[in-house]
């Protein structure tokens, strides 16, 4: 069902876990369909200077999750924002079709991460 | 497959490989196999061997079962009576029964997964022409009172249908004490070939066959048997009756150490199903905050094949029909396990799981959102999030 490297972020997954005082939390899923992500970024001069993310769902919303981290770390916001679902798909070399709707969310919950920064910092 | 019912499936494969309508001898030797394979199979459900209907399994014999009984009658009535826990063999032929101008009541259950003896009686009209109850739920293993169903069903005269797939072979299962009209069952659910099943049709129950062809299976289910499968089945079923009852006493003790070590080791876990009223072998279970797919990528890594009520491992959304039946939320739903325990498992089978399990649940855990949210009862099944 899975490939090697999907495989081998669910069973060995980068950046997980949660930031202490993140800039910026983003979360998306579904209840319905069995996937809540939440990803925590620290954000220096407008780059992704760490990330992490926690993950409830299958064995592809974990990788994808997972495989997203390593994506965007030491990205700029900018271009961190350009990442999209399917980029992080075709990094995980793939994902079976019926998983590619339900369970590949990460890029959208990086987006909202950024977006709840950028918000914050207007504030202040 | 068992050793012993792979044999005799090569027999009919390479040696005995006549067409049991034909006249000559090696014919003649297949009919006898033929003959041989319904008194064993039948002997195992407690049936006179000729109200035995060979099929190509369950699947078939619930169609034949459901459509057969309702087009045989449709001239008495359009009402038929199921659960909505049913396998979706049954639950799809009757949704297309209701597409075909039928009505259908879906009978709930409680949160132990049995219907009610006091909501059936209640829904049983005038036109009421069959009764559809599972004998054993296929996800959760919990046993319905057939019994009870089949004498009310017998009193008010209507059909009464039970799929027996997931009892025969498990439980004593027979057609005279349950009073079924028609019990639909399974090979490979008694260590028999896939493919290969049958259907129990009680003398003067009238079913309109869903096939044409020959004269096969008394014209009720026509086409050149599947010889190698039946003879299969046929054995499988001498086995199954033959170990019944020293099988059922070693996996009970099992399934009991199973259920008791997962209870008692992982925190915030349920069983799902009633406590006792379950087959042998069977196990299935919540466990809060992780969903079902990661855990049996986690158990397969280790060798652990189970399964999962999860809608990430049957390519729908939603999760089990049959746990949000019985009124598991939608995100406990996605965190079900089942473990079926058969004739192969060991106590160390048992003590490896109990070993492994806790730890990948523990790893899950770790990654998971909801772990730590748990007060906040901020994922209602009822909210819904972004989903683009």
């Amino acid at each position: 069902m899975y490939n090697e490297k999907v495989m081998d972020h669910f069973n060995n997954p980068r950046n997980v876990g949660e930031l202490e005082n993140p800039d910026g939390v983003g979360k998306v899923g579904n209840p319905v369909c069995g996937d809540i992500m939440k990803i925590f970024i620290r954000v220096e001069n407008n780059i992704i200077k760490d990330i992490k993310f926690k993950t409830f769902g299958c064995g592809a919303a974990i990788a994808t999750s997972s495989v997203l981290t390593e994506m965007a770390k030491n990205k700029t916001l900018q271009e961190a924002l350009k990442i999209n679902n399917k980029m992080v798909a075709d990094a995980l070399g793939g994902l079976p079709g019926n998983k590619m709707h339900c369970s590949n969310l990460a890029a959208n919950a990086l987006h909202e991460a950024i977006r709840d920064y950028m918000q914050k910092r207007k504030v202040c | 497959m068992r050793p012993e019912v792979v044999d005799v499936m090569n027999d009919y494969l390479i040696n005995n490989w006549g067409n049991p309508s034909s006249v000559h001898s090696v014919g003649r030797r297949a009919k006898k196999g033929l003959d041989e394979a319904r008194e064993l199979v039948a002997s195992l459900l407690g049936s006179p061997p000729e109200n035995i209907i060979f099929t190509s399994g369950g699947t078939e014999a619930d169609n034949l079962a459901v459509k057969g009984a309702a087009y045989a009658q449709k001239n008495k009535g359009n009402h038929i009576i199921t659960t909505s826990i049913e396998h979706h063999a049954v639950l799809d032929a009757c949704k297309q029964l209701e597409n075909e101008g039928f009505e259908v009541t879906y009978l709930p259950v409680s949160n132990d997964g049995i219907i009610s003896v006091e909501d059936l009686l209640e829904a049983i009209t005038s036109d009421t022409i069959l009764i559809s109850v599972m004998h054993v739920n296929n996800e959760v293993g919990t046993i319905q009172p057939i019994e009870e169903i089949g004498k009310i069903a017998r009193e008010k005269g209507i059909t009464f249908h039970t799929d027996a797939v997931q009892s025969v072979g498990k439980i004593p299962v027979n057609v005279e004490e349950l009073q079924v009209d028609l019990l639909s069952a399974s090979a490979h659910k008694i260590y028999g070939p896939k493919g290969v099943g049958c259907l129990y049709v009680r003398k003067g129950t009238k079913i309109t066959p869903l096939i044409q062809g020959g004269g096969q299976e008394r014209k009720r289910r026509p086409g050149t048997e599947n010889m190698p499968g039946l003879v299969g089945f046929g054995k499988a079923a001498k086995l199954a009756l033959e170990e019944l009852k020293a099988e059922m006493e070693r996996l009970t003790k099992l399934r009991e150490k199973l259920i008791e070590g997962i209870l008692s080791s992982i925190d915030e876990v349920s069983l799902n199903g009633h406590r006792t009223l379950r087959i042998p072998g069977a196990v299935n279970i919540s466990i809060k905050y992780i969903e079902g797919e990661s855990i049996l990528l986690g158990l397969d890594a280790k060798g652990i094949y189970a399964s999962s009520g999860s809608a990430c491992t049957s390519g729908t959304l939603d999760p089990s029909h049959v746990l949000l039946a019985m009124g598991v939320p939608y995100e406990i739903a996605h965190g079900s396990v089942r473990m079926t325990l058969g004739r192969d498992n060991t106590e160390e089978d048992v003590e490896y799981v109990l070993e492994v399990l806790p730890q990948i649940v523990k790893r899950l855990r770790s990654m998971s959102p909801l772990s730590r949210e748990k007060s906040e009862r901020a994922y209602s099944s009822k909210e819904h999030y972004q989903h683009v």
